[in-house]
């Protein structure tokens, strides 16, 4: 939005004699914002389901941030034992399910909305893996896209430890002692984190500031740099064609349409989908059968008592999975660090795909058999990994094919995936693209 | 693609199923019927409450089954002083731990936090309240199948009788009790549906708004589904 640069706007004497949004807008780029993000933003007119959840994504930011507002007023971080032995921080869960007005639907909606977040964001990231949306000019969408993954993962995790529950203390144990395995400062590291030699009162009060101010701040600045990027460079599609190299005389792309009304009133049929989807759970099955709210986190947290299997909630499983596979000892470090490796290496993988893929074509729909059957394998082992990540190391398919070993091998495949992408998508066969988006 | 889909969905439930899991009776549901949870209450209050607290239900929640204040404070009142009050118990969490070898939990959430892959909650609370028999190798005098060497003693053993192991690892009752056996089933049945009650006291009207609101947001889905096709028509 460059700057207003004619002076005759700048003449209004401030009265509101004249028209209230010219005053506006010889003051703040109102009317150009809403003309240059929406009503004269031109989205390809060819989305398709996938592209719903983009919008969903910043629906489900809201539906978490007002509820969070709530929960806030009424939640106490405090891990001392209150007069029935109970830790504070757990009652007041429990006193916001019970005696807030509302405060049970307000939660509900929050431990619900984690999930979805994660279930839209990796639809959300599916989509640019199937129609190559990180491919140029949009690589800077990807990489902030990346960096929102990243911040969100540290958001639910540092929420999940607030319920102080038996998994929220033990969940965050095995993480924050996972640092320890850096050599040299590992240990004083781990300290530094928690706070504490365990997760303990001083642990839960600064999780609770990073997951309430710290990480939503940086969430919402990269959002912002997120969609200003996008706006700036254009919407990919569903074929992959950029509708900018075909303008009407007034240098409107030919296959575009305003994002206002056009999208917006389809977005609002997403969403109706949507509340739909999460209401049936926030309703009728808040727990999620034990993968939205863990069974085990309804007995507060105890330091003397250790869980038999302690399981990170779904949206984390299958990082957990690379992390657990590995299980030797490299150069002489322990493998518990070459398991932090491997997790953050999963994720930071992602912000490389758009320098990693060699295709002269961005969408699936001209991409050869090669690139459908990898992906098609990538898309089943991570749902195999995110599955054994629910489960013991002792896993066994069926009783007979141990899980940990099928779990190396997918960890292998998630990032050979990657790194032999230069090579086989040059290799592989492309139909060529059209020259018009089709419908 | 379709069945390989459906394969993916099924695994946890096949892989649940081979798990070595533990044999559950199915609770039955008496939610909603309000002489079955009083009556559950009733037992939870005489029995359960010695030791165990369930200090986040107050008493004049109990007004949600159907009770008044006046018959909560004369039937239900002995560890507080207003209704208002939490249902809890005299903490002597030392002494308890001394007799018990561990302080017994609060039960408020217990039929959340008993749920698992093999069954509800209340499933497992069902079968663990049937299942106590006599083992003079426990300092309880009593030991559990579905819970190995479980600190709490069978306290409703008056009303249930004795049972022991037999020499085919099935339980017997040696000397019945004060009930029959299908008496003290709806007994147990009653008491697991009070404190599927308590855990979540508002999970009947959580459902009941849900309906309301699913059946909302079908009448918005027809609207927004309306004005797209409608601004939409021009598009090609």
């Amino acid at each position: 939005m460059a700057s207003n640069t004619n002076f005759e706007k700048y003449k209004s004497d401030g009265s509101l004699q004249g028209n209230l949004l010219e005053w506006f807008d010889a003051r703040f780029p109102a009317t150009s914002m809403w003309r240059g993000h929406l009503s004269e933003y031109y989205a390809p007119k060819n989305f398709n389901f996938w592209y719903f959840f983009g919008s969903l994504a910043m629906l489900v930011l809201v539906i978490q941030i007002v509820t969070g507002i709530f929960l806030v007023m009424h939640y106490k971080p405090d891990a001392s034992l209150n007069a029935d032995g109970i830790p504070v921080a757990f009652a007041s869960v429990e006193y916001i399910m019970r005696d807030v007005p509302w405060g049970w639907l307000i939660r509900y909606m929050h431990s619900t909305g984690a999930s979805a977040f994660f279930l839209v964001v990796y639809l959300h990231m599916f989509r640019g893996m199937l129609y190559g949306s990180y491919r140029q000019p949009r690589e800077l969408i990807w990489i902030f896209g990346t960096l929102l993954f990243l911040c969100l993962m540290a958001e639910a995790f540092m929420g999940y430890l607030l319920p102080w529950g038996q998994m929220s203390f033990w969940g965050a144990q095995v993480i924050v002692n996972l640092f320890s395995a850096i050599p040299l400062v590992g240990e004083p590291l781990s300290i530094w984190i928690r706070g504490d030699f365990v997760v303990g009162d001083a642990t839960l009060n600064r999780f609770f500031s990073f997951h309430v101010i710290a990480v939503p701040l940086v969430l919402l600045g990269l959002v912002a740099a997120h969609i200003l990027a996008l706006h700036e460079v254009g919407s990919n599609n569903p074929d992959g064609v950029e509708i900018k190299k075909r303008l009407t005389p007034e240098g409107i792309p030919l296959d575009g349409i305003p994002f206002h009304p056009y999208y917006s009133v389809k977005d609002i049929v997403g969403v109706v989908v949507f509340l739909m989807v999460f209401s049936i759970i926030v309703f009728f099955a808040p727990e999620g059968g034990g993968y939205f709210l863990e069974y085990n986190n309804f007995i507060p947290a105890d330091p003397l008592k250790t869980p038999p299997h302690i399981a990170p909630v779904w949206y984390f499983t299958p990082y957990y999975s690379l992390l657990r596979a590995m299980v030797w000892p490299l150069f002489g470090i322990d493998a518990k660090f070459w398991g932090v490796v491997a997790m953050g290496g999963g994720v930071v993988i992602l912000a490389f795909l758009p320098w990693l893929d060699r295709s002269p074509v961005k969408s699936i729909r001209y991409r050869g058999p090669i690139f459908k059957t990898l992906l098609t394998i990538f898309v089943i082992s991570f749902f195999i990994l995110g599955f054994l990540g629910t489960k013991a190391p002792s896993y066994a398919f069926f009783d007979v094919i141990p899980g940990a070993p099928v779990a190396q091998i997918l960890s292998a495949y998630y990032f050979l995936f990657f790194l032999t992408m230069p090579w086989w998508s040059k290799i592989d066969k492309y139909k060529p693209e059209p020259d018009r988006v089709t419908m | 693609m379709k069945k390989l889909l459906t394969a993916l969905l099924l695994a946890p439930a096949i892989a649940m199923a081979s798990g070595a899991a533990l044999h559950l009776d199915k609770a039955p549901d008496v939610q909603g019927d309000n002489a079955a949870l009083q009556s559950g209450a009733r037992t939870f209050v005489n029995y359960c409450m010695n030791c165990h607290g369930l200090s986040y239900v107050r008493y004049n929640r109990l007004t949600q089954l159907g009770l008044s204040e006046q018959q909560i404070k004369d039937h239900l009142l002995f560890t507080a002083d207003k209704v208002g009050q939490p249902m809890r118990i005299a903490a002597r969490p030392a002494e308890q731990k001394t007799w018990f070898g561990a302080t017994p939990p609060d039960l408020s959430l217990v039929a959340r936090s008993r749920a698992s892959g093999d069954g509800t909650g209340a499933d497992w609370l069902y079968t663990y309240l049937r299942s106590f028999y006599q083992d003079e190798k426990r300092p309880t005098g009593w030991n559990n199948t579905i819970y190995e060497n479980v600190g709490m003693p069978h306290v409703l053993w008056q009303l249930q009788g004795t049972q022991i192991m037999n020499g085919e690892h099935k339980l017997e009752l040696a000397t019945p009790g004060t009930q029959t056996p299908a008496e003290y089933d709806k007994t147990v049945a009653d008491l697991v549906g009070f404190m599927v009650w308590a855990a979540e006291p508002e999970a009947g009207f959580r459902k009941q708004l849900g309906a309301g609101v699913l059946a909302f947001l079908v009448v918005l889905f027809g609207f927004a589904y309306k004005m797209k096709k409608n601004y939409w028509k021009d598009i090609k």
